[in-house]
């Protein structure tokens, strides 16, 4: 059973007196196992904060339903952690203030001081000790980040829920906060949604990548399955002939058949680019070529197999 | 070179000093030429308009009634004679009691028409007629309502500086970003703890700005109510100095005004500081 399942979910907004509807996305299936990272690609306007905002609970679907660990949700939660896309950090607080601010609605029965502790030993994770003190006008772009991702950490969510936290940051903050996040997340086995429109980004941190076709009426149209070695790093990435294989696939995907892929309907097919001369049908896939496939091959073929049924 | 604050001090000393000694010049005894028209002079009196003094005082004459009045600000020899502190306590009275009424009204009003659509749409027309009264014109009703000048005074107050407070108010609340909302949603934030913990301080930087704005039209206002019920305050002291013909005491009573109306400005903006933020 999926941690976390996204069933016929779509989005319209109703057109302003008599023009028609604008349906931002319609028949989005996808599921994450628990403790894998999943990133979503797709072009500007597509609809990518809209789904994530769905999964936060922060916006209602049109259709569809989203169900966390055998739940249905109805809300916004606690057991879901969001990285806002322009960080979101409460200007009058300080660094300590924005994340104790979420320590405590986490756990209201804890004393002042035990909050302020929790947010202390977050920040420190993040490598923001020391600016505890800062207001976030105060602090630089990838510091600001940093707080937001400590927040959303802070309340040890079953899930977290990123849009695209590194967008706005140059390429060597960015470097440094992927390695920084993927760190955390491997040591708490966290569970990770995250958008992005930074293709390297999504070899380098997701297990699986999925790919949404541009709006109106987009869809996820492919699974990308990452191929490579879960142990890669930044620095030996562009060694693997596979990432290249990876990579010009999903930038074949965004450059050119992001616009034409809407109109196929059907369920998202699963891809392992560069393995068995690149796309295998999903159904009849032998798992084992994949090097990670031992730990969740299972779970991945009941994933396909429900997007299947669901189409 | 030197800071700007200092150079800026400098200049508004050279400007005071420049005001005064035009003044004082403009002031000096006429030296026996009549210093009036004709007509004038008949009417108060040759001695007058041709003697020593202008009528109208010099910066020393002025300087001199201030220092008297700063040495017994607080005297009362009965209802036309009490000293200048005495008056501007009974101002600043009735201008922080109506003051706070109206801030105990507007803002939580503006907090319910900046949350809720339906109370913005439904209390805009009340707010769109009511705005542009003048306060004073609300006095004889108050007056007859309330049959007590002091109350009705203070009413006034409450009236003028109702609107600044509410309007900021609803502003500053309905333009909390939305995504600051979005995360006390996401930490499941209840309705109380979301206005209280994000909202407010969110909105607390424009609702000083109307704070500000309601005490400077309450300082404003205050004058013209007293010179109109009198009795005490600052307004009926400068209304009773030209009675009593006294234009230095008139003068007196202008700088005093100014000088209330800055303070009362200043410690709203010191408390605005403390809830500012930058974004
Ligand atoms: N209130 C609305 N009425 C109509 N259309 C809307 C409304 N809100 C959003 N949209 C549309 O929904 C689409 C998806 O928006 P969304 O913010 O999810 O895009 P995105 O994929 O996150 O884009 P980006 O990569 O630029 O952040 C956009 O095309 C937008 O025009
Ligand atoms: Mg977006």
């Amino acid at each position: 059973m999926a941690f976390l399942k996204v069933e016929g979910l779509a989005k319209v907004y109703a057109g302003a007196r008599g023009r028609p509807d604008t349906v931002v996305f319609e028949d989005v299936n996808f599921s994450l196992e628990r403790g894998e990272f999943v990133c979503l690609i797709g072009h500007s306007g597509c609809g990518k904060t809209t789904i994530l905002n769905v999964l936060a609970g922060l916006e209602t679907p049109s259709a569809g339903a989203v169900i966390v660990d055998g739940r249905e949700i109805s809300g916004p939660g606690l057991d879901r952690g969001v990285v806002f896309q322009n960080h979101a950090l409460l200007p009058w607080l300080t660094v300590l203030g924005n994340v104790a601010f979420a320590v405590r609605a986490r756990w209201p029965e804890w004393p002042a001081a035990r909050v302020r502790a929790r947010a202390k030993e977050t920040l420190a994770k993040v490598g923001l000790a020391g600016a505890e003190h800062k207001r976030p006008a105060e602090l630089s772009g990838g510091m600001k980040q940093r707080v937001g991702i400590a927040r959303a950490f802070s309340i040890e969510p079953k899930m977290l829920l990123l849009d695209e936290p590194f967008g706005a940051l140059d390429a060597l903050t960015r470097g440094a906060l992927q390695d920084e996040l993927l760190r955390m997340v491997q040591a708490a086995r966290q569970t990770v949604f995250m958008i992005t429109h930074d293709v390297d980004e999504a070899i380098l941190l997701a297990d699986r990548i999925l790919l949404m076709s541009s709006g109106p009426r987009a869809r996820i149209v492919e699974v990308v399955e990452n191929t490579l070695p879960r142990s890669r790093t930044r620095a030996d990435l562009h060694h693997d002939p596979q990432y290249y294989r990876i990579r010009n696939h999903l930038l074949d995907f965004l450059v050119s058949r992001a616009r034409s892929a809407a109109a196929t309907g059907g369920a998202p097919r699963l891809v392992r680019p560069g393995l068995e001369g690149g796309e295998v049908a999903s159904a009849s896939e032998p798992r084992e070529r994949s090097p990670r496939a031992a730990t969740n091959a299972g779970v991945r073929g009941a994933t396909v197999v429900s997007l299947h049924s669901n189409a | 070179m030197m800071p700007l604050g200092l150079r800026a001090a400098a200049v508004s000393l050279f400007l005071l000093a420049l005001l005064l000694a035009a003044w004082h010049l403009a002031t000096l005894p006429a030296g026996g030429r009549q210093a009036v028209s004709d007509e004038y002079a008949k009417l108060v009196g040759a001695a007058a308009a041709t003697g020593q003094r202008s009528a109208m005082p010099g910066p020393l004459e002025v300087g001199a009634k201030l220092l008297e009045h700063l040495r017994d600000p607080f005297y009362d020899r009965g209802p036309n004679d009490k000293g200048i502190g005495v008056q501007l306590a009974y101002s600043l009275g009735r201008v922080l009691s109506g003051f706070a009424l109206a801030a105990a009204t507007a803002i939580p009003l503006g907090f319910l028409i900046g949350m809720s659509p339906l109370a913005y749409r439904a209390l805009d027309p009340f707010v769109q007629v009511l705005r542009p009264i003048s306060p004073l014109a609300w006095m004889p009703l108050a007056l007859y309502a309330l049959k007590d000048s002091h109350a009705s005074a203070v009413f006034v107050i409450f009236v003028c500086s109702m609107w600044p407070m509410l309007i900021n108010t609803a502003f500053g609340v309905a333009s909390v970003r939305r995504e600051w909302i979005q995360v006390a949603r996401t930490l499941e934030l209840r309705p109380p703890a979301l206005a209280l913990r994000v909202v407010l301080p969110a909105a607390a930087p424009t609702i000083f700005t109307g704070m500000r704005i309601s005490i400077g039209i309450a300082w404003l206002v205050i004058v013209a109510a007293e010179m109109l019920v009198g009795g005490t305050g600052i307004g009926y002291f400068v209304w009773n100095e030209w009675n009593n013909l006294s234009i230095a005491n008139i003068l007196v009573g202008i700088f005093a005004i100014g000088m209330v109306g800055m303070g009362l400005d200043q410690a709203i903006g010191r408390i605005a500081r403390l809830v500012s933020y930058a974004e």
